[in-house]
């Protein structure tokens, strides 16, 4: 049983990290070229910068939302664990 | 406080537990979230409130903080509103302002310590007290199905019943027969996506930043320098939370405007 148990622990430990590092990844990379495609705009159009800014939190926020539910789902994971159940 | 608890793992899963009333069988239909029920009306009343003042209270002469306050708020969602949708927005701009309103206060609460609710609940022998209602799946889903219920009713009464019919069988690719059925399950999945994806995104972020707050305040469970580290890191988190608080709001009203503008428009 305790070997169910830890191989099960064992695997999710596994798959949280999957699903932050992956995560962040992807986030890190969109958030670095939307970054620097707002500042190649901002520094050819100034006047631009107010409009510009607007979508970029935005998309800001839409960018995180997919890393921030992946990391949501994984601290359940690690915490509360619902995989267990089936070995208990 | 976080030293009453037997394990971390039992912390975590009792401030993660609604309070939950049953009524009838139970099940799916018979159980409620009584602290995400009781919370999001207090808010909604106090929401309504401070607009409500500020609306009585208002002069054309020099307006005070608050009246300023309300004005910038206002302003700035009419703006944004007008951006996305250029028709009469009579009703689509008041729509927005109550969605973000609404959505900020519920995300506000965030920022109270969480074991400052638990430890006050605590006295008055409530087993558990979620006080941040958009950590609750019901709730954002809640209100992104009702945002979907508004882009089904716009759509008819913008393209009428026909119009809306016969986009959603001819839409993305063409009017010949042959491609009614792909047309129609691609018009399906777009539009269960919206509300799908609106109500988990805003639940996905609150609930993400509320579990960060209790593992910080499980660091306070060890005692000594950690408890002051904790607090420290919590009071970080909390700075940093305020922009996804605002973020989060603005998104869900703006894609909310954006989905219901594009249902007035014609293919």
């Amino acid at each position: 049983m305790a070997q169910y148990i830890a191989l099960v622990q064992g695997y999710m430990a596994f798959g949280i990290g999957l699903i932050i590092g992956l995560g962040a990844l992807g986030a890190c990379i969109g958030i670095g070229i939307m970054g620097s495609k707002f500042l190649e705009s901002a520094a050819r159009q100034p006047e631009l910068i107010p409009q510009l800014q607007k979508f970029m939190f935005l998309l800001a926020g839409l960018i995180d939302a997919a890393f921030l539910i992946g990391v949501g789902i994984a601290m359940f994971f690690g915490f509360a664990n619902p995989l267990l159940t089936a070995v208990k | 406080m976080a030293s009453s608890y037997e394990s971390p793992s039992e912390y975590i899963s009792h401030h993660l537990t609604n309070l939950k009333i049953t009524t009838g069988d139970g099940g799916f239909w018979g159980t409620f979230n009584l602290d995400s029920l009781v919370m999001s009306v207090i808010l909604g009343v106090v929401g309504l409130g401070a607009f409500w003042l500020a609306a009585q209270r208002a002069t054309s002469g020099v307006p005070g903080r608050f009246q300023g306050f309300i004005e910038i708020v206002l302003e700035f969602i009419d703006n944004t509103v007008k951006d996305v949708f250029p028709g009469d927005r009579s009703f689509l701009a008041p729509l927005a302002l109550t969605i973000f309103v609404l959505v900020f206060m519920m995300n506000l609460m965030d920022l109270i310590p969480i074991d400052f609710v638990a430890v006050l609940m605590g006295w008055l022998h409530v087993p558990h007290w979620k006080s941040v209602p958009s950590t609750d799946l019901n709730v954002t889903f809640a209100m992104s199905f009702t945002v979907f219920m508004m882009i089904i009713y716009f759509s008819f009464k913008a393209k009428g019943v026909g119009g809306f019919i016969h986009e959603l069988f001819t839409a993305p690719f063409g009017s010949n027969p042959l491609l009614w059925i792909p047309n129609l399950a691609i018009n399906i999945i777009e539009l269960i996506a919206k509300p799908v994806s609106l109500g988990m995104r805003l639940f996905g972020n609150m609930y993400a930043g509320e579990l960060v707050f209790m593992l910080l305040g499980l660091l306070g469970m060890l005692g000594g320098v950690y408890t002051a580290g904790s607090i420290v890191l919590s009071w970080g988190w909390a700075v940093f939370h305020i922009l996804i608080i605002i973020l989060q709001a603005f998104i869900f009203m703006v894609l909310s405007s954006v989905y219901i503008a594009m249902a007035h428009e014609h293919h």
